[in-house]
C-alpha cells in the first residue's frame, strides 16, 4: 500500500492502480468519456484530467499511475475550467440535436456535459461532415455524431479479434470505418454490436425497425406474432433502472399483450426443439463418423465471423438455426397450418439481446419457399423503449403466461442465454437420447461460470465426450487456434460471439446502476437470474417439453427428418472479404 | 502472380522474418507504393494476407499519411508551391488556372491519366516565385499563359 492526497486528505491505496482508480476508491468518480473499464487505456480524450503536485501540465488519470506521496487535486478552479473547455471543444464539433436523438436522455456525452456543466458555446466553425452508413442489416454508423474515443476500435479488436474498424483520415476527416471506407455490410463486421454497447454516443446505433413493427401492430389484416429470448428478461429490468438478477419473463409477456401483439410465444419452446434437433446430430455425427468437432451455431454473429474467418470449419458448425428461427419457421408453418391462417399475413417479431440477429433474420439461406420466416428482430433495449413509449408501467406490470403452443419451455432452454447454457442443455437431452438412462445431476458445473474459456467431460454410456465453450469472439479465436493444431481434442464446442454469452449482448441495455457492458458482475447477474429459473423448473430437459413431443407428434416426425431439414436447419458458405486475425 | 506482386511478397517475406515483422507496415507501404505509384484495394488486401494485419488497420495508416496515393497517379505529377513567397507572386491563380485548363481539382489525375495535379508547400524555389514542379522539374517565373504553354508542351510529348 503506498499513500496518495486526494484533495488534501490522504488515503492508503494499493501500488499500479491508475489516479482515476485510487480517487474512485477515496469516493470521487472523475468524469470521463474514452475510459471504459473493460477495455485498455487510451487517454485521448482528456476530460479526466486532474491537478498533480509538482508536475508541469495536468495528467489524464484514467491512464497516470499513482505514486507513494502523490498530491491529487480532482476539482480546482482551473481544472474545472480545463476540463469544461475540453468538453465544449468536443461539442463545438458535434451536432446540437440532442432532442431529436435517439440517444436522448441515455447519452454519455449529454450526461458528461451536464455533469461538465456547459451551459453555451464559444465557437462556431467548420465541423466534421460524413456521410451516415445505414446499410448493414444491424448496424448504422453516424460519424456525424463521433467523439473519437475509439471504444468501438478497441472492443471490436480487444474483446472480439474482430478488427472491423479503425481510424481513418486525419484531422477534421478523422472517422471510423471499416477498411476502404466500405459499409459496415461488406466488411468483415460480425454485427455482434458489442460498438453499439460501448458507443457513448448515438455514433453506432442498431439498425431501428421499431416504426415498422408499431405499423404492423396497428395492421389489422395481420397476425402479430412475439418472441422474445431469454435474456432479454434477464436484463430488461435495468432498462427501466431496476438492479440486475431478476427474470422478467412473466411481466414482458404481459407488455407484448399491452403493446397488441396477437400471440406472444417463447424462444426457449424453440431452444428446445434446437436442442432436440442439434444433441440428435451430435449424436448422429459420433456414431456415424460425421465430422467433429461439432460447434453449435445458434450465435448470429459467430455464423458469420465462421463464415469470413474460418471458412474451413463449416463442415463442423452444426446445421441447426438458430431458436429464434426456429421458431419462426414453426409459426409460419405448423402454427398457420393449426390455425388456418395464411403464413403472409403472419408477422413475425423476435426480441432479442442480440443487434446480429437482425441480420440473421435477413439472411438468404433462411428463407422458406420465398418468405422471410423472422420479419423483425428489435433488441431489448428497442423493446424497453416501445414499452416506455405506449405508457406502459412495467415495473408495476401484472405477469402473465406465454400463449400456447409454442410458448412453454424447460429449463434447458432458459439456461442458452448464458456461456456454457447450450452446451449443458444439450448434454442433458444428449445423454439421455445415448443411453436411454436418466442423467443424474444435470447441472453441468463445468460449463457454467462467466470464463472465456471453458472445457469438461462427461461419460455417455462408455464414451468419454470432452467438450469447451468459448464466449466473446477473442475467446473463440483462442479456442479454434487449439482446434486448428488437434482436432480431436473435443467432440463438441460451444460458441457465443458476446461476452458472457447472450446475456452480454449488443442489444442489451446501455451501462447504468454502475454496471457497463462485460462487467462480470452484471453478467454473473443476469446468468443467476436464467439458472435460478431453470432450478426452479419441473421440466428441465429439452425433450421431456410436452409440447415439444407433440409438435414432433404432429407435425415434424422425427428429429433430423424430412420437415427438420427444411425448417429447422441451414447451410453455410464461405463469405469475402475473408476476416484476418492479427498475430499476438 | 505477376512480377511486382512478387517483389513485394519477398520484400514482406524480408520483414517477417524479424521479431514482430508486422510492425514494419510502414515500410512494406513505401515499398508498395514505389512499385505500382499508389496504394489500390487489391494492393492493401494482398498486404494484408501477407503480413497478417487486418485490413482496416492498413486503410487507417494509408489514409493518415499523405505521402501515401490512394488513387493512380498521372504520368506528369503537377506540384503547385502555395508557399508564402509564391502565394504573394499569384500562385493561386496559377492554380486556378491549372484547375481550369486540366479540369480537375487538386489531388485529382486527368482522365487520360496525364496529369496529377497536387499542392506543395514551400519549393525552396523562392527566388523564381512563383514556381510549379512537373515530375521533379522546377518552371519558374510563372504566369497564368507560360503555365498553359507548359502544360501543351507536355501533351505533345505524351
Amino acid at each position: 500500500m503506498i499513500k496518495v492526497y486526494i484533495n488534501d486528505k490522504a488515503y492508503d491505496v494499493p501500488e499500479g492502480i491508475t489516479i482515476m482508480q485510487a480517487a474512485g476508491m477515496a469516493g470521487y468518480k472523475i468524469p470521463s468519456l474514452c475510459y471504459h473499464p473493460g477495455l485498455s487505456l487510451f487517454g485521448g480524450c482528456r476530460v479526466c484530467i486532474v491537478e498533480v503536485e509538482g508536475m508541469k501540465n495536468f495528467v489524464a488519470s484514467c491512464s497516470y499511475p499513482v505514486k507513494d506521496g502523490m498530491k491529487v487535486r480532482t476539482n480546482t478552479e482551473e481544472i474545472r475550467k480545463a476540463r469544461k473547455e475540453i468538453v465544449e471543444l468536443i461539442l463545438d464539433n458535434h451536432p446540437q440535436d440532442c432532442n431529436i436523438c435517439k440517444r436522448n436522455g441515455l447519452c454519455e456525452l449529454q450526461n458528461l456535459a451536464r455533469v461538465i456543466g456547459v451551459s453555451s458555446r464559444d465557437y462556431e466553425g467548420e465541423r466534421k461532415k460524413h456521410k451516415k452508413d445505414n446499410e448493414s442489416p444491424s448496424v448504422t454508423n453516424n460519424q456525424q455524431k463521433c467523439v473519437l474515443c475509439g471504444r468501438c476500435v478497441r472492443v471490436c479488436a480487444e474483446i472480439q479479434d474482430i478488427h472491423a474498424i479503425d481510424f481513418t483520415g486525419r484531422g477534421i476527416n478523422t472517422r471510423i470505418s471499416p477498411a476502404f471506407d466500405m459499409s459496415f455490410k461488406d466488411s468483415v463486421c460480425t454485427n455482434c454490436g458489442q460498438c453499439v454497447n460501448v458507443c457513448p454516443t448515438a455514433t453506432l446505433m442498431e439498425k431501428g425497425y421499431i416504426d415498422k413493427v408499431f405499423a404492423a401492430l396497428n395492421d389489422k389484416s395481420k397476425i402479430k406474432i412475439a418472441q422474445i429470448a431469454p435474456s432479454v428478461r434477464a436484463a430488461i429490468g435495468e432498462y427501466f433502472v431496476i438492479k440486475p438478477g431478476k427474470n422478467w419473463e412473466k411481466e414482458t409477456a404481459a407488455a407484448l399483450r399491452k403493446l397488441g401483439f396477437d400471440y406472444v410465444f417463447d424462444t426457449q419452446f424453440a431452444a428446445d426443439l434446437t436442442i432436440v434437433e442439434e444433441a440428435s446430430e451430435f449424436l448422429d455425427r459420433l456414431k456415424n463418423g460425421g465430422v467433429l468437432p461439432m460447434i453449435t451455431s445458434c450465435s448470429s454473429a459467430w455464423m458469420k465471423s465462421m463464415e469470413q474467418f474460418y471458412p474451413e470449419l463449416i463442415p463442423n458448425v452444426s446445421t441447426c438455426r438458430s431458436p429464434m428461427s426456429m421458431l419462426s419457421s414453426i409459426t409460419k408453418t405448423y402454427f398457420a397450418e393449426k390455425m388456418k391462417i395464411d403464413p403472409k399475413n403472419i408477422v413475425n417479431i423476435a426480441f432479442m439481446c442480440c443487434v446480429a440477429k437482425k441480420y440473421e433474420a435477413q439472411r438468404p439461406e433462411l428463407m422458406i419457399d420465398g418468405m422471410q420466416m423472422t420479419d423483425y428482430a428489435l433488441t431489448t433495449r428497442e423493446l424497453g423503449w416501445m414499452i416506455k413509449s405506449a405508457g406502459i408501467n412495467f415495473p408495476d406490470i401484472k405477469g402473465e403466461e406465454f400463449d400456447s403452443p409454442l410458448g412453454m419451455s424447460s429449463g434447458a432452454g432458459t439456461i442458452f442465454g448464458a456461456t456454457g447454457g447450450v452446451m449443458e442443455a444439450a448434454l442433458r437431452t444428449a445423454y439421455e437420447f445415448a443411453t436411454g438412462k436418466t442423467l443424474g445431476d444435470i447441472d453441468i458445473q463445468a460449463a457454467r461460470g462467466i470464463v472465456g474459456i471453458k472445457e469438461g467431460k462427461i461419460d455417455v454410456g462408455g464414451t468419454e465426450i470432452r467438450f469447451a465453450v468459448a464466449n466473446g469472439l477473442g475467446n473463440a479465436a483462442k479456442l479454434l487456434n487449439e482446434v486448428r493444431k488437434d482436432k480431436s481434442k473435443y467432440h463438441f464446442i460451444e460458441i457465443m460471439a458476446c461476452p458472457g454469452g447472450c446475456i452480454g449482448g449488443g442489444g442489451q441495455p446501455y451501462a447504468g446502476l454502475g454496471s457497463e457492458p462485460f462487467d462480470v458482475n452484471l453478467l454473473k447477474l443476469r446468468a443467476q437470474a436464467l439458472y435460478d429459473s431453470d432450478k426452479g423448473k419441473m421440466i428441465r430437459k429439452s425433450h421431456e417439453n410436452p409440447d415439444i413431443k407433440k409438435l414432433y407428434d404432429e407435425f415434424l416426425g422425427k428429429p433430423l427428418g424430412e420437415k427438420s431439414h427444411k425448417l429447422l436447419h441451414t447451410h453455410y458458405k464461405q463469405h469475402f472479404p475473408k476476416g484476418i486475425i492479427p498475430n499476438k | 502472380m505477376d512480377e511486382k506482386q512478387t517483389e513485394l511478397k519477398n520484400y514482406i517475406a524480408e520483414y517477417l522474418k524479424k521479431e514482430d515483422g508486422d510492425s514494419y507496415l510502414i515500410a512494406v507501404l513505401h515499398k508498395a507504393q514505389e512499385l505500382y505509384g499508389y496504394l489500390s484495394r487489391e494492393t492493401m488486401e494482398f498486404i494484408s494476407e501477407e503480413m497478417n494485419v487486418p485490413a482496416s488497420a492498413i486503410w487507417g495508416v494509408a489514409t493518415f499519411y499523405h505521402y501515401f496515393n490512394l488513387t493512380p497517379r498521372g504520368k506528369y505529377v503537377i506540384s503547385v508551391c502555395l508557399g508564402t513567397a509564391c502565394y504573394v507572386k499569384g500562385a493561386a491563380e496559377i492554380m486556378q488556372t491549372l484547375k481550369e485548363e486540366l479540369g480537375i481539382k487538386e489531388g485529382e489525375t486527368t482522365k487520360d491519366a496525364l496529369f496529377t495535379l497536387q499542392e506543395a508547400r514551400c519549393l525552396g524555389a523562392c527566388g523564381l516565385a512563383p514556381v510549379i514542379m512537373v515530375n521533379g522539374k522546377i518552371h519558374g517565373d510563372l504566369t497564368p499563359k507560360k503555365v498553359i504553354e507548359i502544360v501543351n508542351n507536355y501533351r505533345k510529348e505524351g
